[in-house]
Formats: structure tokens, sequence, C-alpha cells
């Protein structure tokens, strides 16, 4: 079957029009339109919606919404939301960050999604219409959830100095993903940790939170002695992937190494 | 950039023009206006589609194909297997007497490596042309597969390709190449230290920015125009007409700016599959390689190991060298017999050693085939040579710079391969190395010359 | 085995866009790349399609002023926009000073990854107009050169903002 674009105005509509079979939603294109360049005759139709509310960012009382087909490089450069641009940089070199959007890295297998592995750490909520879903639920769910539009994504946006990301990389500036790491974290006065979100991407075939590690680090301080038991517990539940990049046994083993690196920066 | 001429001042007219200074590249003006015609910047009417069916197994028997789905899909204009090549068997390097044939265009009774070309869907739209391969089925038996090149070589290892028995190249001399000079037992005897060392290393795709294509246009007499981004024109040229049996003169190739090749342009596989292509349907075809295929089908830079057993005195001298190398050629020749070849005339390196024993291997496994890539048959082995130079002068204690000066090859020197040496230079580029990279060596070093008695 | 007629109903859809200052007009197959529009419709064939998955940056476009990869682009996205490849560069005959601090750098050789660099290149500078060697290196960071090394296209881009700079003032 030939390929078909269809652009509907509103998120219903074109909600709608992904139930059909072979239907795919077509976001900035970095992940689809290259799926179809690359032979996935599953796919026949590009859906996608122009509706305003998915290209606006708001910023109230610390709390962030952003549409789903806001890029990238639109958030690198957002003034009130400094802290996370980091992430958003992260991604591709600057032509993909002009496409990638905040929708479509939601559901970039691994080693790809690095973008999606901050928004785990920050707790974020994805939104579909009105439908709020936490990411946690969201991204374990996420193959099941491919036919609904998600249309925006909604967090606290972080004090600069509680929130930590670090892509590795082994071509700089711009590499695919070794492994990323996002942290949050709460310090009573005094540095101790009172609590902590550690997500990990590409050490599962999706972003996924570090449990373990996130426990082992409350009550501690951020020295190498503090958070050596979270380092020894940093791998528990991974199962990295193996690609061109790295092998699954690599991951493993530098993970908290490259962990260790970010909580003492 | 610096011309210096203190080096061979004797040697030299001072007459040069051209070196030393800077020129514009003649093709510049067209690469950043974007104006250079590569191959695929061509449109043609009617334009057909090629995409290949590809082996999914390493090794295995193929007991059927059944195209009769394929052929029924819309867009689909025609469906090649093995049965329409006119001469299915070939190997590039016959046009220098390096046979036998040993590859199939499209596969016949077997696929022998992961991605090997089985059927050939040529349809409107690429679109159409992908949708179709999906529905050629291929009935496999799969077989046992070798990939390490040690394990091809032991006695009951499967057996990669029925034209090369044993799983390696038979030379004419025998089932490696060899060099043998001096004694090499009494060197290693006399030696105050001996250092073997095992080198291996692993294909390397060449991953030009262009992938490897064509486009072919039926000039309407049976002569066919050829847009190719081909390294290797007249390697081409005559492949294809014996893969075609057509005479030369019907094919029109036309060549060009090549988006990169670095050796992973000189195989001739999209051409010969593409002009039959256009002759049996009548109309332009073109076949170019997704990046994927480029990555994966596409001939890398073979592995090699390498085995370098070295005695060395602790003057610095190196008194008995002995290499096995060992080229792994995938599932056929290709380059990779001439590859091997050139190892075995590469080493012991530039350095005069009075005891050398070389033999090396070109192995085949069920790995993708290897080919071409800068320099190869001697990259590899320059690293592995380079490396094992470092380790001797380590183990002996001295410089590693000044230990090459110490075995450099200098005029009049007698070579492992029986040809007195002339012209050589690395005695003076070492002395302006160290200069350059400010590594100072001992004054005589810098007193040596490549002259004769120098 | 008659050449299938289904395809041939495809439906093409109307699309206009300005294409380096001029308006462009074309029925194209709903779904088609940016690229293949350039390249197979319109004849500019300045952006090159190196690996078709967003990876290598030769088909780098400028769409609105905005660096894109016109592989990964459908063409009827770009409805209405100024679409500009290196192709529309040079104005009246007279080089971009981009396309001259490459050809007088050596900062091209075997000339595929140029097109898509050179815009990577005018992205940065119409934005940063004096940048840093880094900014220089983050800007091209998409496009991959397996000739030069990189080096030459660096110093080029440095070049050729300092040469803007100096017509500037």
């Amino acid at each position: 079957m030939p390929l078909a674009l269809k652009t509907f105005a509103t998120l219903n509509d074109a909600d709608a029009a992904l139930k059909a079979a072979g239907a795919r939603y077509l976001g900035g294109g970095t992940l689809v339109v290259r799926a179809a360049n690359e032979g996935d005759v599953s796919l026949t139709t590009f859906v996608r919606s122009t509706d305003p509310a998915l290209f606006s960012i708001s910023v109230e009382g610390g709390r962030a919404t952003i549409g789903a087909s806001v890029t990238m490089s639109t958030i690198a450069r957002h003034p009130d939301l400094a802290a996370i641009a980091p992430a958003a940089r992260a991604v591709g070199g600057p032509a993909i960050r002009n496409m990638a959007t905040v929708g479509g890295n939601l559901f970039a297998p691994a080693p790809y999604g690095d973008f999606a592995v901050a928004l785990l750490a920050l707790d974020a909520e994805v939104l579909e219409g009105d439908q709020a879903t936490p990411i946690d639920a969201f991204l374990k769910a996420r193959d099941a959830a491919a036919g609904r539009i998600v249309s925006a994504v909604r967090f606290d946006v972080p004090e600069p100095k509680k929130f930590r990301f670090v892509k590795v990389a082994r071509v700089k500036p711009k590499g695919v993903s070794v492994l990323s790491i996002a942290v949050l974290l709460d310090e009573a006065s005094d540095g101790t940790i009172r609590a902590a979100r550690i997500a990990l991407g590409c050490m599962a075939n999706r972003p996924m939170r570090a449990a373990a590690a996130e426990q082992a680090l409350v009550g501690r301080q951020r020295t190498a002695e503090g958070i050596a038991p979270a380092l020894a517990v940093a791998g528990e539940g991974t199962a990295p992937i193996t690609d061109a990049i790295a092998s699954a046994w690599y991951r493993a083993e530098v993970l908290p190494v490259h962990l260790g690196r970010l909580l003492l920066s | 950039m610096e011309l210096r001429k203190n080096y061979f001042a004797d040697e030299r007219k001072d007459d040069l023009h051209e070196i030393g200074q800077s020129r514009p590249r003649s093709d510049a003006p067209g690469h950043v206006t974007g104006k250079t015609a590569y191959f695929a910047d061509r449109t043609f009417p009617g334009l057909l589609h090629l995409k290949m069916v590809r082996s999914p197994h390493h090794h295995a028997r193929i007991k059927g194909i059944d195209t009769s789905e394929a052929l029924k899909h819309p867009g689909v204009v025609r469906v090649l297997t093995a049965k329409d090549i006119p001469h299915n068997l070939y190997t590039i390097l016959i046009l220098i007497q390096v046979g036998p044939e040993d590859e199939y265009v499209l596969a016949e009774d077997k696929v022998r490596w992961k991605g090997e070309a089985v059927v050939a869907v040529v349809a409107e739209t690429e679109r159409a042309a992908q949708e179709a391969v999906d529905k050629v089925k291929v009935d496999y038996e799969v077989l046992p597969a070798v990939f390490d090149m040690e394990e091809a070589l032991k006695p009951g290892a499967p057996l990669v390709n029925e034209f090369h028995p044993g799983n390696f190249y038979l030379y004419d001399s025998g089932d490696h190449r060899k060099v043998r000079f001096g004694d090499i037992e009494k060197g290693f005897a006399e030696a105050d230290h001996v250092l073997e060392q095992t080198y291996a290393s692993s294909p390397i795709e060449q991953a030009p920015t262009e992938t490897t294509g064509c486009v072919v246009m039926p000039e309407g007499n049976d002569r066919f125009t050829c847009h190719t981004n081909t390294q290797a024109m007249f390697f081409t040229l005559d492949n294809t007409s014996i893969i075609l049996q057509m005479p030369g003169h019907k094919l029109h190739m036309v060549g060009g700016t090549v988006g990169g090749g670095f050796g992973g342009k000189v195989d001739v596989i999209v051409e010969p599959i593409a002009i039959l292509a256009a002759r049996l349907t009548g109309r332009p075809v073109s076949f170019i390689y997704g990046r994927y295929e480029e990555m994966q089908i596409s001939s890398p830079r073979a592995a090699e190991k390498i085995i370098i057993k070295d005695g060395v005195m602790k003057d610095g001298r190196i008194v008995a060298r002995k290499v096995t190398g060992y080229t792994d050629a995938g599932a056929y020749s290709r380059h990779s017999p001439y590859g091997a070849q050139k190892g075995a005339a590469h080493y012991p390196g530039p350095y005069t050693v009075p005891n050398v024993w070389i033999d090396t291997y070109c192995v085949y496994t069920n790995r993708t085939p290897s080919s071409a890539m800068r320099g190869f048959g001697v990259t590899i082995a320059d690293f592995a040579l380079e490396v094992q130079m470092d380790k001797l002068a380590r183990l002996i204690g001295m410089d590693p710079l000044e230990f090459r000066f110490v075995n450099a090859y200098r005029d009049g020197d007698m070579k492992a391969h029986r040809q007195p040496t002339t012209g050589a230079a690395l005695i003076e580029c070492m002395q302006e190395a160290s200069r350059a990279a400010n590594w100072p060596v001992a004054e005589k070093y810098l007193q040596m010359s490549s002259y004769k008695g120098g | 085995m008659g050449v299938a007629r289904e395809e041939k109903r495809m439906a093409k859809v109307p699309i206009q866009f300005v294409l380096n200052g001029d308006e462009k007009a074309e029925f194209v197959e709903s779904g088609s790349t940016l690229l293949k529009v350039l390249r197979e419709k319109l004849g500019d064939t300045s952006p090159k399609g190196g690996c078709h998955q967003g990876t290598c940056g030769t088909c780098s476009v400028l769409v609105d002023g905005e660096l894109r990869l016109s592989c990964l682009t459908l063409a009827e996205t770009c409805e209405g926009a100024s679409v500009t490849t290196t192709a529309g560069l040079a104005e009246g005959g007279v080089l971009h000073p981009l396309q001259r601090a490459f050809q007088e750098g050596f900062a091209t050789q075997c000339g595929f990854c140029t097109p898509g660099m050179i815009m990577a290149a005018k992205a940065l500078l119409d934005r940063v107009p004096n940048p840093t060697r880094e900014e220089v290196v983050d800007a091209i960071s998409g496009n991959i050169c397996r000739c030069t090394g990189y080096e030459p296209i660096i110093r080029a881009i440095l070049s050729a903002a300092r040469s803007n700079s100096h017509h500037a003032a």
C-alpha cells in the first residue's frame, strides 16, 4: 500500500484516525518516517494533528505543561525550562532537536528517549486528553498506549541544584547513548538526602527507575562513602540493551561509575 | 605545510612548481554549490526500483523459492532468481586469473552468509518493491555455521564454500602464501630475547556517506548506460560482461564523483543485476543500498589474526621474525585472497631482518564477505608490527624510535623477498618525525642515512 | 506478469512552498519526504540521501530558517514554508561566505556531506554570527563527514564567520 499523511485540526479526530490498521502518529517524524524509510511496510498512514495546544508551553506556579508536539530545541531555549535544558540538548544533533518532540520521546525505544529519562526522574504526568497518567505507569504500558495520542506532559520544574542529568556517549558532542541518568534529589540543609528519584536510560528497553539505589540514598550524605551503598545496588532490576554502541555487560559495568560521578558532581 | 629540502639534497633538482604549493581543488566549486552530480542525482521517467530478498541465516540450504505472491503484488514488474542470470557464478579477480569463480549473483543451492542475495524484486516504487520482498517465501534448511578462522581450518568444520575445500584459499603455493629467508630457528636460538604476541582485528565498515548503488538506463538497442558509484570501473565492466554474457560495447559504464568509497565500492554487486533488470523490463532501474545494507551487506575490511614471534638482541637488532597471518574472507573470495597475499609481501615490515618466516592464510567463514578497504592486507599488519616493535623496544629497555633506527632497512639491504632495497627513505622520515614531534634521539641516529653504507 | 495498475491510482496531493526564493507548486504522492520531492520533483539534488534515518545529516535543509532533516520531513508538512538548500546560497553567481570558506579551506573532499554541512553551518551563523569553536562543533554534530576528519570544516566555518563580521563592520 502506498503511504499517506492525514492531517486533522483536532486531537479527537486524529485519535479516531489512529485506530485504523497501519496508522502511526507522525510526531516529529524522527521515529516513524525513519521506520517507513527503512522498509517497515506495516506502517501505511502517518497521522498528525495541528491542534495549537500540542505546540504550547505553560509554566505556572512552578508547574510546567508542555504540549506533545513541542520540540527539544524549543525546550532547550525556553527561559523557564533551563533546569531541564541539558536533557533536551542531549537528544540528537541540532536538526533532530528541531524535529524531535516531547511526545515522541516517550515512545522512543532504547538507546533513544533520553528526554523521557529526565521526565521519569521528574515524576511527570502524561496527559492523553483529560486523562493524566503517572509516567512510571505510562512507560510500562506504552506499547498498549499506541493508538492514543499524548497531548502533553506536566511536571514541577525542578530547582536547578536538585536535578542532575547525564548522557554518556562515545562520540562527543552527539552520540547515541551508552546510557543516560537523571536524578532528582531532595536534600536537607545539612546535606542529608531525604528522597531521591533516579531514572535510567538504556538499562532496559525503556526508561526505568533505579528503585533500590533511590532507597539506599535516603538518610545518606552525598559523599563517596555515603553513596556507596546506592551504587552497589544501582543495577538491581536492570536488563540493559545490547547494540552497536555497547553490550549489556558493558552498560551494567559502567552504570555505577557514571551514577557515582553524577551524584558527586 | 613545509617542504623539507635538506634530505636527499644531492638527488634533487629544485624545479618543483606545484609540490609544496596550495592549489584549489578542481572539484570544490561543484561540491560547495551542490552542483556536483553523483550517480543518484538523476531521475528517469518510468524508473523502477530493485530491492533484494536476503538470507536471514548464516548458512542454509535452499529447499525452495516461491515468488508467486510477490509477483502478484501491485506495482511489481519483475522478480529475478538465480535462473535468470546468464552466468550466475563469478569472482571479481578472475580477470587477473585469481579463481575459481566461487560466488553466486543470486543464491542457488545454499546461502553462506546472513544477508546473501537470493531474489531480486523490481517494482514501480521502492515501497512496492519492499512490500513484495516480504512476500517472497524461501524455504531454508539451516546448516551449522562457522565464524572463527581457526575453527574453520580444523578438520570436520562446516564446509563454507564448496569451491574451497578445507575452508582456505588454495594458492599455487598451497594452503597459504609463504616467505622463507635465512634460518629462523637458528635466529631464535641466538636471540637474547624471544617475544611472541597475537594480534586480532574485527571487520571494519568503510561507511561512506553515499551508499553503494547504480541507476541503469536502457538505450533501446540492447545497450545500457549504467550510472554507478563504483571505484573500479573496469572490474565492473568486465565482470558484468561475464555475468550477463554481453560484449563490453553493450555496457556503457558512467562513473564520476563518488560520495566516499574507501575501498567499499570496488566489488561488483549492484551493477550486473540492475542492468539485467533493465534488460528484462526495458525500463530504467535503480538499485541503491539503504544504510542498513551499506553497513551489513557491503564488504567490510577483513577481520585478521596475526601471530608475530621475534628474536631480538640486547643491542636492538631483530635477528628473527616469524609471522602467521589469517585473513577472514567471509563466505566468498572477492578481494581477500589478494589481501592475504599482500600481507605476506608486506611482512616483516620496513625492517632488515636476517631470518624471516611468513605464512599467510585466506580463510572462509560464514561471515559477510570481506574485500577492499584502504591498504587492506597491510593496514592491520602494520598495526600488529608496530605494536610489536614498541613491545620489543620496551623489552630490551630501548627508546622505541631509536629501536626502529637500528632495524630500518637501507639501500642495499636484502629483503626477505630477495629483492635488494633501493630508494629507501625510512631513516630520513624518522629523523624528520623526531624533529617535528620533538622526540629527541641520539645524535648517531641523526647522522644515519638510507644510502648504502649510511 | 503485466504492470499492475493499482500503483498508478495513487492519490496525489498538491503542495506549494518557496524553494530558495522561488514559488514551487507540485503534485506529490502523499507521505513523500521533502528530500524526495526536492530531488525528484524539483530537481534540486543538493540535499543528499545518505542514510534516510536521521543520522548522517547529508539531507539537511532550512525550513523557515530552522535546520531540518529533509529525509525525515514529510513534504506536506512544509506547505507554505520557505525552504533553503545549498543550491540556493550563491547570489548572482557570488558564493556565500560559507561556500567560499569551504572551497578555500579544503573543507570538502568527496563532497557528499558538503551541502548538508553548509546548511548546518548556516543555521548556526544565522543565529550566532560569531560562534565559538565549541558552538561550531555542536552545530555540525548531526552531520557526518568520512573524509576530512572535520578539522578543515570547523576552521572553514569559523573563517566564514570572521569574514561575515568583517563585511558587517
